[in-house]
C-alpha cells in the first residue's frame, strides 16, 4: 500500500514534535520509523558511552591542574541503572585514595562524572572547565584536582567535598538522554558538601551543550552561584537565580 | 473476630531444608511479588528464587479477612490506611469473606465471578487484597479477570464501555507554545485521538498559559461540537483558583500515591483532594455525566519520596487507587515506565507491572488507562510497548495515551503514538467512544475502518485555524 500524506505538514513549522508522519494503512510510514528507531539508538547508545579518561587527563594536565579517578560502589552499566544509592558512594578504593590527600582545605572541586551519558561530559565538560579555571583563579580561588568520577550519580560530589575537605564542588554529569539531544550536560553546585544532603541543597544549571546552554553562558552562571554561594555559605533554594533574565 | 483478641499471625513455609519465616503481612506481600528493581532497591525482595515462592506459598494460604485485621501501614499514622478501613464495605465483603488469597484467585477465574458479580464486591476489597491476590497470578490470569471487569465512566462522552478504546490525545510543547501545542491537537484529532481527553502537560506553572490553553480548547470543542474534555495537567491547587476565576475548567487533575507522607510530598492530602473534586463539580460543565476526576499514579512514587513504609512498590500503587475511588474519577492512568529503571528495569518489568496496575485498579472498580511507556535509560523499546499495549487492548484497557510518534518532546519519553492506537484498534476490533466515533463519522475524518473518506468535510486547517 502507497503511505498516504498528511496534508498538514505545513503546521510542522510550528512544532518540533512528529506531526503529520503520513500513514500506511494505520500505522507509520518505513522511513519514519526508521527515523525514530536511529534517534532512539543514539539515546541507548548514550547511556551506554563511557568516560574517555585518557583525552580528560591530558585536557585537565594541560590546564596546570592535577587530577583523581574515582569510582563508585556500582561496578558496572546495569547495577548503576537499578541501584542510584551505590552510584551515590565511592568505593573502598577511591574513598581512601582521596582521604589520603594530604593538602589542606580547598575552596572548590570540580567533578566530573559520566552519569546518564558520558559523552555529555566527553565533549563539553573540557570546554567548560577551562573557562572555569580563568574565572576562578582570577579571584583567588583555591581550585582542588580535578575528579573523574566513573559510574557516578550528583551525590556522589558529597563525599568527594567532604573527604578533600572543599568548600564547595561542582560537579559536571552526563543528563538523561532524549531523542533529540545526546549530549546535554548539568552542573550541580553544591556548598559545604556533606554525604546525605538531598536536592534542595544544590543549584542546577541544565542542557549545556553546543545547542543548549553554550561554555561561556554556563560558566557566567556557575561563576555567579559560585560567588553567591560564597558570600551567603549555602547553596540550594536559597540562592537566588538573579542572572537569569540577563543570561536568556 | 474483635480487634482486641486478635491474634498476628505467623508466617512460615518449609521447602527441603530451608525454613522461611517472614516477618509481617507486608513482608510476605513484597517477597511473593515477582522481581522488581524498585522492591530490590528497596531491600524488600525476596533473596532467591525459592523464597519468592515460599512467600506466595505462604501468601496463598493467608484468610482475606487477615487483611482487615494487619494493616500494612498502622491506621493511626496514615490517612490513607484510615479511608481504607473506614470505607470499607462489610456487606459486599460477605461473598468473599471466607476465602483465602489463594481461594480467591481461584474464584476469580472461574465462571461464577461474572461481571456483575465483581462489580458488587469491589467495595469489599481493600487495596491489599487486590495487590496480594494479583501477586499470585500469572499474566494471562490477569488479563482473563480484567476482561471480566467493565468500569464506565462519563462526562461529555461514555468511556470504558466492552469493545470500546478510547485516548488521551497529549499535544505536550516544551515551551507552552500555543501554535506548537494547537499543531500537536491537529494531528492528533486527525488520527481520531482524544475521547479520553485532550490533556496538556504543562511546561510552566503559569495560571496564565493554563488559562490560555484551557480557552483554545474550549473553543474548538464548542464551535465543532466535539464530544470530548479537556485538561491542563496543573498542580490541583492551581486548577481550585482557575475555577474559583470561572475559567472553563472541565476535569481536575492531580497525580496522587498510596501513603500519606508520599501524598504530603505532592503537596496534597485527601481533603486538598475533596476540594478539588466538589470545586470541579460546582462548574457542572459535564453533559452526559458528572466524573471528572483525573488522576495519575504509578509504582514507584512512594519510594521514591522515600514514603514506601517497607511496603512493596504495587501494593502502594493499590492503596492509590482506593485514595482514586473515593472521587469517582472519569480517568486514572498509571504512568508505568516513566519513573525509570531503577524502579521498573526493563520490559519484562514493564509489562508485568502494567498488567498488574490494570488489573488492581479494574478489580478495584477504577476507569483504568496506561501510558504504556518507557524512558531511554530504561532496558525497552518500541516492541515492549507494542507487547503491552496489545496485552492491555485484549483486557479490555479504558485508554492509552495519544503522541505524535511516540516522542514527547517536553516530557522526553516515549509512550503510544496516534497511530498506535488505531493499530490497537483495528487489530482488536475496538471502537472509540460512542459520542465521539460518531462525531469522527459524520465529520468525515475516519470511516469505520480508520481510513480517511475522499470527501473529507472537516478540514485540518479549519481546526488550526479555530484554536488560534
Amino acid at each position: 500500500m502507497e503511505k498516504q500524506k498528511d496534508n498538514w505538514d505545513k503546521l510542522k513549522q510550528y512544532t518540533d514534535a512528529r506531526i503529520a508522519l503520513g500513514r500506511v494503512g494505520v500505522s507509520i510510514p518505513l522511513a519514519e520509523s526508521l527515523q525514530f528507531k536511529l534517534a532512539h539508538a543514539h539515546a541507548k547508545d548514550a547511556v551506554y558511552a563511557e568516560l574517555k579518561i585518557d583525552e580528560l587527563i591530558k585536557g585537565i594536565e594541560s590546564l596546570q591542574l592535577k587530577h583523581y579517578v574515582v569510582q563508585s560502589q556500582a561496578d558496572n552499566r546495569s547495577v548503576y541503572l537499578q541501584r542510584p544509592d551505590l552510584g551515590r558512594k565511592l568505593n573502598q578504593v577511591s574513598y581512601d585514595l582521596l582521604k589520603n590527600e594530604t593538602i589542606p582545605d580547598y575552596d572548590i572541586s570540580i567533578i566530573i562524572s559520566d552519569g546518564l551519558a558520558a559523552n555529555a561530559v566527553n565533549e563539553n565538560a573540557l570546554p567548560l572547565i577551562e573557562k572555569l579555571v580563568v574565572l576562578f583563579k582570577k579571584n583567588y580561588y583555591n581550585l582542588s584536582p580535578v575528579i573523574i568520577a566513573k559510574q557516578a550519580r550528583v551525590a556522589i560530589g558529597d563525599s568527594i567535598g567532604y573527604l578533600l575537605r572543599s568548600k564547595m564542588v561542582i560537579n559536571l554529569i552526563g543528563e538523561r538522554p532524549g531523542l533529540s539531544a545526546t549530549n546535554s550536560m548539568g552542573a550541580y553546585l553544591t556548598y559545604n558538601p556533606v554525604v546525605g544532603l538531598t536536592d534542595e541543597r544544590r543549584n542546577c544549571i541544565s542542557n549545556i551543550r553546543p545547542q543548549g546552554l553554550n561554555v561561556e553562558l554556563a560558566a557566567d552562571k556557575i561563576f555567579y552561584f559560585v560567588k553567591e554561594s560564597f558570600r551567603l555559605k549555602i547553596s540550594g533554594i536559597n540562592i537566588k537565580d538573579n542572572e537569569q533574565k540577563k543570561l536568556v | 473476630m474483635n480487634y482486641y483478641d486478635f491474634i498476628f499471625m505467623i508466617f512460615r513455609h518449609t521447602i527441603g531444608l530451608n525454613n522461611y519465616v517472614f516477618k509481617d503481612l507486608k513482608d510476605v506481600l513484597a517477597k511473593a511479588t515477582l522481581p522488581k528493581s524498585g522492591d530490590q532497591l528497596a531491600g524488600l525482595s525476596a533473596s532467591s528464587n525459592e523464597e519468592r515462592v515460599a512467600a506466595m506459598m505462604v501468601l496463598a494460604d493467608i484468610p482475606l479477612k487477615y487483611f482487615l485485621e494487619e494493616l500494612v501501614i498502622p491506621y493511626e499514622e496514615d490517612e490513607v490506611s484510615r479511608l481504607i478501613i473506614d470505607r470499607h464495605n462489610a456487606k459486599a465483603f460477605e461473598t468473599i469473606s471466607h476465602f483465602t488469597v489463594g481461594e480467591f484467585r481461584d474464584w476469580l477465574l472461574g465462571d461464577f465471578a461474572t461481571k456483575e458479580m465483581l462489580s458488587t464486591i469491589q467495595s469489599g476489597l481493600t487495596p491489599e487484597m487486590v495487590s496480594a491476590v494479583s501477586k499470585l497470578m500469572r499474566n494471562q490470569d490477569l488479563i482473563l479477570v480484567s476482561q471480566k471487569c467493565e468500569v464506565i465512566t462519563k462526562f461529555r462522552n461514555t468511556i470504558g464501555l466492552k469493545g470500546r478504546l478510547s485516548t488521551r490525545l497529549q499535544p505536550n510543547h516544551p515551551t507552552d507554545n500555543l501554535e506548537g501545542i494547537a499543531a500537536s491537537i491537529v494531528d492528533g484529532l486527525m488520527y481520531g485521538s482524544g475521547d479520553a481527553v485532550i490533556g496538556i502537560n504543562p511546561a510552566t506553572d503559569s495560571p496564565k498559559i493554563t488559562r490560555d490553553i484551557l480557552f483554545m480548547i474550549d473553543n474548538i470543542r464548542q464551535k465543532f461540537q466535539i464530544p470530548i474534555q479537556s485538561c491542563v495537567l496543573s498542580h490541583i491547587t492551581t486548577t481550585i483558583a482557575l475555577i474559583e476565576q470561572h475559567q472553563p475548567v472541565d476535569l481536575v487533575f492531580q497525580s496522587i500515591a498510596g501513603t500519606q507522607k508520599a501524598n504530603e510530598s505532592f503537596g496534597i492530602n485527601l481533603s486538598i483532594l475533596q476540594e478539588g473534586y466538589e470545586a470541579g463539580l460546582s462548574l457542572n460543565r459535564g453533559t452526559v455525566g458528572n466524573n471528572l476526576m483525573y488522576f495519575e499514579t504509578g509504582q514507584g512514587s512512594a519510594l521514591s519520596a522515600n514514603a514506601n513504609f517497607g511496603v512493596d512498590q504495587q501494593t502502594c500503587e493499590c492503596r492509590a487507587y482506593a485514595v482514586a475511588r473515593q472521587f469517582n474519577p472519569l480517568l486514572l492512568n498509571s504512568v508505568v515506565g516513566f519513573i525509570g529503571p531503577e524502579y521498573l528495569y526493563d520490559g519484562k518489568q514493564i509489562i508485568r507491572a502494567g498488567l498488574e496496575d490494570h488489573f488492581c485498579g479494574k478489580l478495584s472498580g477504577i476507569p483504568m488507562g496506561m501510558d504504556i511507556c518507557y524512558t531511554n535509560h530504561a532496558e525497552a523499546d518500541q516492541d515492549d510497548m507494542d507487547n503491552l499495549m496489545t496485552l492491555l487492548g485484549v483486557a479490555g484497557i479504558n485508554f492509552i495515551m495519544g503522541i505524535p510518534g511516540s516522542d514527547d518532546i517536553m516530557l522526553n519519553y516515549q509512550t503510544t503514538s496516534f497511530h498506535d492506537a488505531l493499530y490497537l484498534r483495528k487489530a482488536l476490533g475496538l471502537k472509540p467512544a460512542p459520542e465521539f466515533e460518531q462525531w469522527l463519522l459524520e465529520r468525515g475524518i475516519l470511516d469505520e475502518n480508520y481510513n480517511r473518506p475522499t470527501s473529507l468535510s472537516l478540514k485540518s486547517n479549519e481546526i488550526f485555524k479555530a484554536l488560534l
